[in-house]
Order: C-alpha cells, then structure tokens, then sequence
C-alpha cells in the first residue's frame, strides 16, 4: 500500500549526514522498528538542531544536501524516519544503500538541484515550512509564509513503482 | 567496444529489465550476519514466507557483538541461528567457529570471480577482491535475496583507477585505499564501481586486495574490484582443485571476467605510488587524510587493531614486526581482534599472539564490535582512537569519541609513542 507523503519539513543544512548520525549503531540491538523510535538523529550535531525538540517531532519531510545517508548499509535508517512519520526526504544527492532502502521501503528520496534546496531552506527559515508531493506528477510544492515555490523532479520508474507497490519485497513477490 | 568486468557480470546474471536502465540480477551468494539479517527474517515470517531460496547459495555468521554481551544480542543471535538450522544453511558460523564476516567468507573460499555478492553490510565490496560484483545492501534487498535469490541494481558505471610505481617499504594498501578516497572524496564514486588496476595491485596479495576492495564504499561506490590472475587462483586453489583440471585452466576460466583492453570508463585516474607516505584521517569524514607526518604527535588514548579493513594476518604481521620487543605506551590501550578463527591460530602458530600480547595489547576473539562502538573496544566521551578500521564518523566507537584511521603499521608505532608516529621513524 502506498504511503502518504509530504508535510512539515525539517531542514538539516549539511551535506554527508551519515547514517550513524541518523541512528547510531548502539541501537542497531533492537530487532523491531518501533523499538527504534525514541533515538532519531540522536547524535547529529548541528547549529540550531535539538534531537529532541518540536521542530523534528512535527516533522514529515527532510530536507538536506550533498550525500545524504552515507555509511552504514543499516536499514535502520529509513525505519526510524518511517516510524516517526517521515516518508519523504528530498536532497541534493544520496548514498546509494540509503536512496535504495528508502524505495524499498516505498518511502521517497526525492532528488532536487543544489538551487533548489537553497530556495527551500531560505523559505524554511522565514518560518514553518509545508511540502506537498504529486507523486504522479513529480511534482514538490513548498508552501511557506511569503511565497509557494514548485519544482519538478526526476524518480526512475522502478523506484516509483516501488512506491505504488509499497516496497521491493511487495514488487519482487509479484514478479518473480 | 569492449567490457568492464562489472558489465560482463551484469549480462551475464541478468535475470530481468523490469524498467530501463534498472537490471535485476541472479545473485550467487547471499551473506548474512545477525545485526541485519534478523529484521529480515521476521518479516518473512510475519509475511508467511519463511523460505530461503538457496541453501547452499546463502552463507551466515554472528560476529558483530560475540559472545552475545545482552538480552536483545543473544536475542539477535539465536534468531540467526534458528533460522540458519530452520532451513538447513550448512555454511553457518557460530562462536568458536565465527569470524568477521568479510575476512571468514573469503578464508572458506565461498567468493569466485564472476560472482554476484550481496550482503546486509557497507563493506560487502570486500568481495570484489576476487573479480566479483559484491554490494552491500540494506534489509529489505537482503530479505528479496534470501526469499528469491535476485537483487535490483542501476547499472554502474566504472572509475579505473591505474596504481602505478612501486610501494615504498612501510606503506601499504590501507595508505593506498586512504589516499584514493581523498582524491575520490566520500561521495566521488556514487553509483560507480571502483576498479583497482596498476603493476601495484598485480603484486598486492589477496589480503592486500581486500583492504583496497573494502573502503570503496567510503568514496560511495557500489563494489570495488580487481581483475581475477594467478594471484587470485592460488588463493583459491584449495576450494577449487576438483573442479578444474588444472591450475592453468582455473586461471583461463577467470580472465574471462577481466575488463577488456578497450571497454569504457566513466573516469581513469593515474595515481604514482612510489613516494607516498603513509596516510592518516583528520575530523569525521573519510576523505580527511593526511600524510602522518602532519598528524605525528596527535595523542590518543586507543589502539585498535582488526576488522572488515585491517584483520587479516599480513595485518597482524605488519603490526608485529613494529611492536616485536616493545611495549605500548602507558597512557594508552591496545586492542587487537584476529578477524577469524585462522587467523588467530595462523598468529599463535607464528608467535604473533605472543608480540602483541608481551606489547601490553588486549587480544580478544575474532569480532568487529569495537568499529562501530558496539562492543569489545567501545570508546568514552572525547577519547581518541587510533584504528585500522574504515569510518572515523563523529561518535562511530561510542559517543563523543574521535577515530583516525590508519594503517596496522602505523597504529602500532602510534601504540608504543602514545600519540600518532610513523613507524619508519621508530
């Protein structure tokens, strides 16, 4: 079943936020995901960024820079954002592992131009920050105080059709 | 227009194009350890799928956090190890007989060149060592393999990298894999397979090639790889003798694999080998390397030894024959994991254990625990540690703790100085 997508946004203003960063390895013991809960981004040391403020337990949406989710293989890290309600991260690139796990999870790593995420991280900061998501259309909208700014983006059709099937395993089944 | 050897491997287990450009491959080995195999296991179960799809074809091993430190790690373990008995998985290390996943899967001679490798772990690309196709995946790309024994991959292209020259003495393929990250930078090879050429890697060892092969995941690549030779056959040959006639055939057989003289690479870097020094990391990424005599005098608190990276026995042996007759700083511990069970006994038999042990080092049973902080060798709030392992991450050995990477070589002048040295001037 497809997930639903878009929301409040979380700007994490760094490129190569790692996957230890987004769930450290001490947590990796747990072998359910809601267990994983409580220690999103945990160890992310940032300017401005509290682990355990409102800005991230409102959050559905991620956005970042260069390289998001490097490291660790640990699927751990898209169940974290998943059991916490985030099923979209839009950035300027992705680790391969991670940009993967997330689609085979149906979940959304959305892939934006470095201008483009300076526009919504500039608009983030005048105030809270909603995104819409037409997945069909490809198709980000970002509502924020002053103006709306759109944007086009390109998903391959396997990784959207893993999303309309809900996930790798749901697809694979089917198939082979 | 010719073949890299990840494009002969593509055609040749294509199993479907479901949409262009997105190959979903026949996979030869599945690997399973018990940190991200178990989540998978659940799910099938939970699913009503509780099947494997080729016993033989799927190989497991604890070595993460063994013996089991807790509940929830003994918990981890036993869901493995039900599971693995469950479905009658012959290939099934459990303690006494369980190394680190990367070192034992290669020891047992379960990667051949032309395979497809897939592993719930980064450093899978280890396996490209042996001219395979190895990535590491997350849970779910794991939990397909195991039910259907295929995996989905964007086709990647490759970066050739020519290592040319001659290695001085005292620098080795872990100086050589720090300094081609720097310059590749950690996110240089994304979607690319790193291929390791040069008159260098033709007379690095397998143990040498996997050092290499391991740490292309911390430039972002999907796999590393060398070209199969007679370096690769010999390594082999114990595992493979019945199967081919003849050294000489085995060794015709894997060529077959090797990148054609005119296939096409996304980018070709030319590195001189001869007056490298040996590297060492700064701050929290990778690609900050240095060479050690800008690093020399830094204070650390740790010394570890082993892993996925640097736990094979040339490792130990480097690391002795700079610790032979010495004994390590007070101001610091020592840590050395023997990354399989051969390995430790290869060490004890050379009197290795022994240097280490007569140095003041804590030699503990084959685990990679301490390299992500999760056990044997965790790291307290602002220590510092000198380690042989790939990431340096802020936090990676524990909270608040610091890593440098480096090679075995360096890590033990570092152990006898107490601060960062380059074990040529010791």
């Amino acid at each position: 079943m497809q997930k639903e997508f878009g929301g409040r946004a979380i700007v994490l203003d760094r490129s190569d936020i790692n996957t230890d960063e987004i769930i450290p390895a001490k947590y990796l013991t747990e072998v359910t995901k809601e267990a994983l809960k409580p220690y999103l981004l945990e160890d992310l040391k940032l300017e401005g960024f509290d682990p355990q403020g409102e800005t991230l337990a409102n959050a559905k949406v991620v956005i970042s820079r260069e390289n998001f989710g490097c490291g660790s293989s640990r699927e751990h890290a898209p169940w974290v954002f998943e059991v916490n309600g985030i099923h979209t991260v839009i950035a300027e690139s992705y680790a391969r592992i991670f940009r993967q796990n997330m689609f085979n999870c149906g979940m959304l790593a959305i892939e934006l131009p470095k201008a483009a995420i300076d526009a919504l991280i500039a608009q983030a900061k005048t105030g809270s920050l909603d995104i819409a998501v037409d997945l069909e259309g490809q198709k980000v909208t970002a509502q924020g105080k002053k103006e709306s700014l759109s944007y086009n983006f390109n998903i391959s059709s396997f990784d959207k059709a893993l999303v309309v099937a809900g996930g790798w395993v749901e697809f694979a089944d089917a198939r082979y | 227009m010719g073949k890299t050897l990840a494009e002969k491997i593509f055609d040749s287990h294509l199993r479907d194009e479901p949409f262009p450009g997105t190959k979903v491959l026949n996979i030869d080995r599945v690997l399973c350890h018990e940190i991200t195999t178990p989540v998978a296991i659940a799910d099938l179960v939970w699913r009503g799928k509780d099947r494997v799809f080729d016993p033989s074809k799927i190989k497991a091993v604890i070595d993460h956090v063994t013996p089991a430190k807790d509940s929830k790690t003994a918990t981890q373990a036993k869901m493995l190890r039900d599971w693995a008995r469950r479905h009658e998985i012959p290939d099934f290390f459990d303690v006494g007989r369980n190394g680190v996943c990367h070192a034992i899967f290669p020891e047992k001679g379960f990667i051949h060149p032309g395979h497809t490798v897939i592993m719930g772990d980064s450093h899978t690309c280890t396996h490209g060592a042996f001219g395979a196709f190895a990535a590491g995946v997350g849970t779910t790309d794991l939990e397909v393999g195991i039910l259907k024994g295929v995996c989905a991959f964007r086709e990647p292209a490759t970066i050739r990298i020519n290592l040319e020259g001659k290695l001085p003495a005292g620098v080795f393929a872990k100086d050589v894999i720090l300094y081609v990250i720097s310059r590749l930078g950690v996110n240089g090879a994304t979607d690319r397979v790193i291929e390791f050429r040069g008159v260098v890697v033709d007379q690095m060892s397998m143990e040498a090639r996997m050092t290499l092969c391991n740490m292309a995941i911390e430039a972002g690549g999907t796999s590393g790889v060398c070209m199969p030779d007679q370096v690769t056959v010999d390594y082999l040959w114990p595992f493979i003798q019945n199967d081919y006639a003849s050294k000489e055939g085995a060794l015709a057989e894997f060529s077959k694999w090797c990148s054609d003289d005119d296939a096409n690479y996304v980018e070709v870097m030319d590195i001189d080998v001869s007056s490298l020094e040996p590297q060492v990391t700064y701050g929290y990424k990778p690609d900050c390397v240095k060479p050690v005599s800008e690093m020399a005098g830094t204070p650390v608190d740790q010394i570890y030894i082993g892993t996925c990276t640097n736990g094979r026995i040339e490792d130990l042996r480097q690391a002795a024959e700079v610790l032979r007759g010495r004994q390590i700083a007070e101001t610091v511990r020592g840590i050395v994991s023997p990354a399989t069970p051969k390995i430790f006994n290869d060490a004890l038999a050379e009197g290795i254990i022994q240097v280490f042990m007569d140095a003041g080092f804590c030699v503990t049973n084959p685990t990679c625990g301490a390299c992500l902080g999760m056990s044997n060798g965790v790291l307290a709030e602002g220590e510092v540690c000198a380690s042989t392992s790939n990431r340096n991450f802020n936090g990676r050995m524990g909270k608040g703790g610091m890593v440098h990477l480096m090679s075995p070589s360096t890590a033990a002048a570092t152990a006898i100085a107490g601060v960062i040295t380059d074990a040529r001037t010791l």
